[in-house]
């Protein structure tokens, strides 16, 4: 059901009942290494190649979300899946072992949220019962795509971001239980005009700001209703345009209770990772293995999951065009 | 339409939160970084003179050394490390052609030995190799040309 | 002659930072940017000048590429005209780039990516 300008409220109350999240080494000693399930300590997994490992990851991660919810490939209705590769290779590759439908998502580092919206709605009107939103990024892999070859020794600004390693797994059920996803906002397309392929945290908070604030505005709410906000990726700059854009706008909030997931999944300090993580695994991990479990628990209650992503190709980038972005709100409440 | 200027309200802020990148910093590894390779450079020149070399053949000489170095610490994975710290300072010299030839070929050898790695290892030396011989063509014929008229 | 190799060849890399750094090139267009001035600076005879001065200062940087191509260039011409532009461009750099292909083969045969 639509609600306001572009909210959808799920009466049917999919519920998210297991995740699971596989990361590397850089993510194993990272603060949220506790909550991740498994570390490859291998970048390469033991592959061939980083993109045969990122393959690797995602499979991991969706066999033990599978594990945690008692479920066998054959319960699930729906995969939704996305990575950052082209043509999304590390989904519907992993896709070729699943016996379900598969829809390939697509939002950069946005698809987390993406996966999840569309699952619920998937779910909320009847088309599936079970469905499984993966997403994964591998570092390696994605700067070999869209920046340099790993190797190459070029400096970084110290803006730029640290694709993590790492891919996060979720399953959304028609049954009752504890976590339900009772609303989402799809976001539209925001361009600032940032060049700077590095700078995508700054370029992505604008798009984030609008999601949020169309949100509430459709759902009638204000700050205070959700326990934490958290988004997808903005890293150190990208956070703390958002914080300014908020103030900006005079808007009411507890900056407390805005988080974002590509700081909280290293240490920027002691960690070689600039301004944070980045990469559509980023936000999954943190959601599926820190906040799932705090929302399973009761420690929060209400949570707004806003993904962010950087929607540029290299080919766009080279023809000078500037960075469009996008950020999908999911609204995951304790029932 | 790309959007070639970033909207007015927001550059502030944007210009604000962003981390200044330290340019005096960086130019003073660059500097020192780079100043250092040219002087091993240098004395390894010297080094080949002594056993010798023609003056012509010892510096063609101590570069192939300098990138099997760079070479070698490529391939281990030491150098993209080394180059966040020294910027300019390994980029410039001899090294960042080496390690701009090394590292794609390391990099797309996981698509073949032919049209992986082969067919990519001038991705990004390729374009100094171009605009230097293009634009030394052209200054060549200048010469020729002005040899001709005069 | 080994303090002007340093101050010469860390002056031309502190050149290469600001053209990074300041004018926001990525890497590929600050080097294209030095060798094309190599071979400008070399056209007008600087470059020679520069060399003798500093050596390996001057030698060592990519800006000598452009140098060695023009210098490559014209000595073909000397002997054998506008054929010998051609066939002379590349000689004087082949060494460098003969050894960067060959030494990046057996990089990529005998080493992996560490990512």
């Amino acid at each position: 059901m639509k609600k306001g300008k572009r909210t959808w409220i799920f009466a049917n109350k999919p519920s998210l009942i297991s995740g699971a999240a596989v990361g590397a080494q850089m993510e194993k000693e990272g603060p949220m290494a506790p909550s991740f399930d498994y570390f490859f300590d291998d970048m390469r997994a033991g592959k061939l190649s980083f993109e045969m490992a990122e393959r690797a990851f995602l499979q991991k991660a969706c066999n033990i979300a599978l594990e945690k919810a008692a479920l066998q490939k054959e319960d699930i209705d729906c995969f939704l899946a996305g990575d950052l590769m082209n043509q999304i290779i590390s989904s519907s590759f992993t896709a070729r072992d699943l016996p379900c439908a598969y829809l390939g998502q697509f939002g950069a580092c946005s698809t987390s949220a993406q996966a999840l919206l569309v699952g619920a709605a998937l779910i909320d009107s009847g088309f599936a019962e079970k469905v499984l939103c993966a997403t994964v990024s591998h570092n390696a892999s994605a700067e070999k795509q869209f920046r340099f070859p790993n190797e190459y020794g070029i400096q970084k600004p110290p803006y730029s971001q640290f694709t993590v390693n790492a891919a996060g797994a979720g399953i959304l059920s028609s049954e009752k239980a504890s976590v339900c996803i009772t609303a989402a906002t799809p976001g539209r397309v925001i361009d600032i005009g940032i060049t700077d392929a590095f700078n995508l945290g700054a370029a992505m908070a604008p798009a984030a700001f609008d999601t949020i604030k169309t949100h509430l505005e459709d759902m009638a709410l204000n700050f205070g209703h959700y326990d934490l906000i958290i988004t997808g990726d903005l890293g150190r700059t990208g956070h703390e345009c958002l914080m300014d854009i908020l103030s900006d706008a005079k808007m009411e909030f507890d900056s407390k209770r805005i988080l974002d997931g590509g700081l909280l999944i290293y240490n920027t300090h002691t960690q070689n990772v600039f301004s944070g993580g980045s990469g559509c695994g980023c936000s999954a991990a943190v959601l599926f293995v820190h906040y799932l479990p705090l929302l399973q628990q009761k420690e929060i209650r209400r949570l707004l999951f806003v993904a962010t992503g950087a929607l540029m190709s290299p080919v766009s980038m080279q023809q000078g065009e500037s960075i469009p972005c996008i950020a999908h709100a999911v609204s995951l409440e304790v029932m | 339409m790309p959007k070639k200027q970033i909207n007015a309200s927001y550059a502030p802020v944007v210009d604000k939160r962003t981390a200044k990148i330290p340019v005096a910093k960086n130019c003073l590894k660059a500097f020192f970084i780079g100043g250092l390779i040219c002087m091993l450079g240098e004395i390894l020149k010297n080094f080949f003179i002594d056993l010798g070399m023609q003056e012509e053949t010892a510096v063609s000489s101590y570069l192939v050394v300098i990138i099997g170095i760079t070479a070698f610490f490529t391939a281990i994975g030491k150098y993209d490390n080394a180059g966040q710290f020294a910027g300019a300072g390994l980029a410039v010299p001899i090294s960042g052609f080496a390690n701009s030839v090394s590292s794609s070929m390391l990099e797309y050898r996981s698509e073949g030995f032919v049209l992986g790695m082969a067919a990519n290892a001038f991705k990004l030396a390729g374009c100094v190799i171009v605009w230097g011989s293009v634009s030394a063509f052209i200054l060549a014929c200048i010469d020729l040309i002005l040899e001709v008229v005069l | 002659m080994l303090i002007y190799a340093f101050l010469v060849g860390g002056a031309i890399c502190v050149v290469g930072q600001l053209l990074m750094n300041v004018c926001k090139l990525d890497p590929a267009h600050t080097m294209c940017v030095l060798v094309v001035s190599g071979t400008v600076l070399s056209f007008f005879g600087i470059y020679q000048d520069l060399v003798e001065f500093a050596g390996a200062g001057a030698t060592t940087p990519i800006s000598s590429f452009g140098n060695a191509l023009l210098e490559g260039a014209r000595e073909g011409m000397r002997e054998n005209g506008f054929i010998g532009i051609l066939s002379g461009l590349l000689k004087n750099v082949s060494a460098g780039i003969g050894a960067a292909v060959v030494f990046g083969f057996f990089a990529a045969v005998f080493f992996k990516p560490k990512g």
